[in-house]
This record gives C-alpha cells, sequence and structure tokens, in this order.
C-alpha cells in the first residue's frame, strides 16, 4: 500500500478513491496511517465480515489462528460495478498502482 | 606452543555466511518495502548465490590447504548453518507464501461489488456508497494487517 501512497495523486486527479480493508481495528489503523503516512482511508473490519462476503478469507493465517483477509484489490467503477480484480497467489506478490490506473483508462477509453 | 605457520583466518568463509546472513533477514526489513525487490526475491538470491560462492572457496581452501587456512571445524558449520537459512528462506517465499485461499467466490469483473459499511480510524461510518459518491470509481485494498 505504499506504493498506492505514493502514486496517490495519480488516483485523486482521476477521481479514484483507495481505501484499504482489513481486521485490524480503527486504533491500529489510526497508529498505522500515522507511522506510515497514509492519507487513504484504512477501513476496519474485525470480525471479518465484509471480508467474507467477498471471498477473500485467509482462515486461520493471522495471529493466534485468527481469520484475516487475503491480499486482494477490486476496482470498482461509479456505479458499483466491479471493473478489474486481483487475487494473488502469493501473499509476496500484490497489485501495483500502475496496473490499476492502467485499468481504469482502459475502461474509460472502452467508453463504459 | 605451535610450531607451524601462522594460519590464515579465511575470510571468505566469515564473508560468504555474512552475505547469506545478510540475504536472509534483509527481506522482511528493507527489500519487501519495494515491489520491484518484493515481488521476486532476486535481491535475496543474488546474496545468497555470492554467499555460497564465497562459503564454497572458503571450505575448499579449508580443508584442501588446511596448513594455510583456518576452518575445518566452523566451516562446515557455517556451510550448514546458512544453507539451512537458504533452505527456510525458499520454503518460506516459495511454498508458505503460496498457501493463499483461491477465493473462487470473490466478486468478478462485471458483476455488482457487494455493499458494506465500515469503520475508520476515527470510527466513523463508512459504507461502499459513500465512498462511490462523487467518485470515480474506487480501489478496495484487502490486505493481511499488521494486527
Amino acid at each position: 500500500m505504499r506504493s498506492f501512497q505514493q502514486r496517490l495523486s495519480e488516483f485523486d486527479s482521476r477521481g479514484i478513491r483507495v481505501v484499504g480493508i482489513s481486521v485490524d481495528p480503527p486504533k491500529i489503523n489510526q497508529r498505522q496511517s500515522q507511522n506510515l503516512g497514509y492519507t487513504f482511508p484504512l477501513l476496519s473490519d474485525p470480525k471479518a465480515e465484509v471480508i467474507r462476503r467477498y471471498d477473500v478469507l485467509h482462515p486461520g493465517a493471522g495471529p493466534k489462528g485468527a481469520d484475516i483477509a487475503r491480499p486482494a484489490e477490486f476496482l470498482v467503477d461509479g456505479s458499483g460495478v466491479v471493473r478489474w480484480v486481483n487475487l494473488t497467489d502469493s501473499i509476496a506478490v500484490r497489485a501495483r498502482p500502475g496496473q490499476v490506473l492502467n485499468a481504469f483508462d482502459e475502461f474509460k477509453a472502452a467508453g463504459r | 606452543m605451535n610450531a607451524g605457520p601462522k594460519r590464515s583466518w579465511n575470510w571468505s568463509l566469515w564473508f560468504g555466511f555474512l552475505f547469506v546472513l545478510v540475504g536472509f533477514i534483509s527481506y522482511a526489513f528493507l527489500f519487501v518495502h519495494f515491489p520491484v525487490t518484493r515481488d521476486s526475491p532476486w535481491a535475496n538470491l543474488l546474496l545468497f548465490g555470492a554467499g555460497a560462492i564465497l562459503l564454497i572457496v572458503g571450505l575448499a581452501r579449508a580443508f584442501g590447504n588446511p596448513r594455510a587456512y583456518r576452518g575445518k571445524i566452523f566451516g562446515p558449520i557455517l556451510g550448514v548453518v546458512g544453507a539451512l537459512m537458504v533452505a527456510l528462506f525458499c520454503y518460506a517465499f516459495f511454498y508458505a507464501a503460496r498457501q493463499v485461499p483461491a477465493s473462487t467466490g470473490a466478486p468478478r469483473v462485471g458483476q455488482k461489488a457487494p455493499e458494506f459499511t465500515l469503520y475508520d480510524k476515527e470510527n466513523k461510518p463508512v459504507s461502499l456508497t459513500d465512498l462511490l459518491s462523487g467518485s470515480k470509481a474506487v480501489v478496495l485494498i484487502f490486505y493481511r494487517g499488521f494486527w
């Protein structure tokens, strides 16, 4: 997410909002935003309800066997339709901001 | 006391081990922060490779020319510990990190993204509808968390 923060102005200029979602409570999100200088919102899903709704749960992968989110990125357009999805097969490999910006530019160019 | 010639400390063993050690710990502390070195651990593998060459050179010296070089005892120890670190790294990166659920039920391109309301860091509710209002798109980044 560091790389998304670095290129946040490119998302802003296109009218794209960036949000992070995890099981971390708001208190941790507050601390992390401050420590890492994140200016986009980090949303808290402590019971992993939304994470389950999106089927991106990684059961037992957290501390003490807690359920957490697997890394995943979705680009949702203004009408709420998913336009691009990235479901990594390694927790070390995440989407890069350029991929998302390209996906956005492509569906905009297609006039949809 | 020792009547033989003074034996060299066999630095290539120690430097080889140091390279492997740095390769082992640098991923979590340094390379993970940059996508170029995070997605593929080439920098760590380079360090492992350089370390392995130095360790092999050092071991060859220790056993091939024990009168000039030290290391017949600590050489194999450093070599085994180094090999274990490389094995553990490869296990973690190439196997353990890939044990990710398939998420076959995740929303697909063209489907409506499920609505949600979650709390931001100030404990204020934020819904997907809120995020979409007045914006062209929203990127949802699900992440493992910092705990």
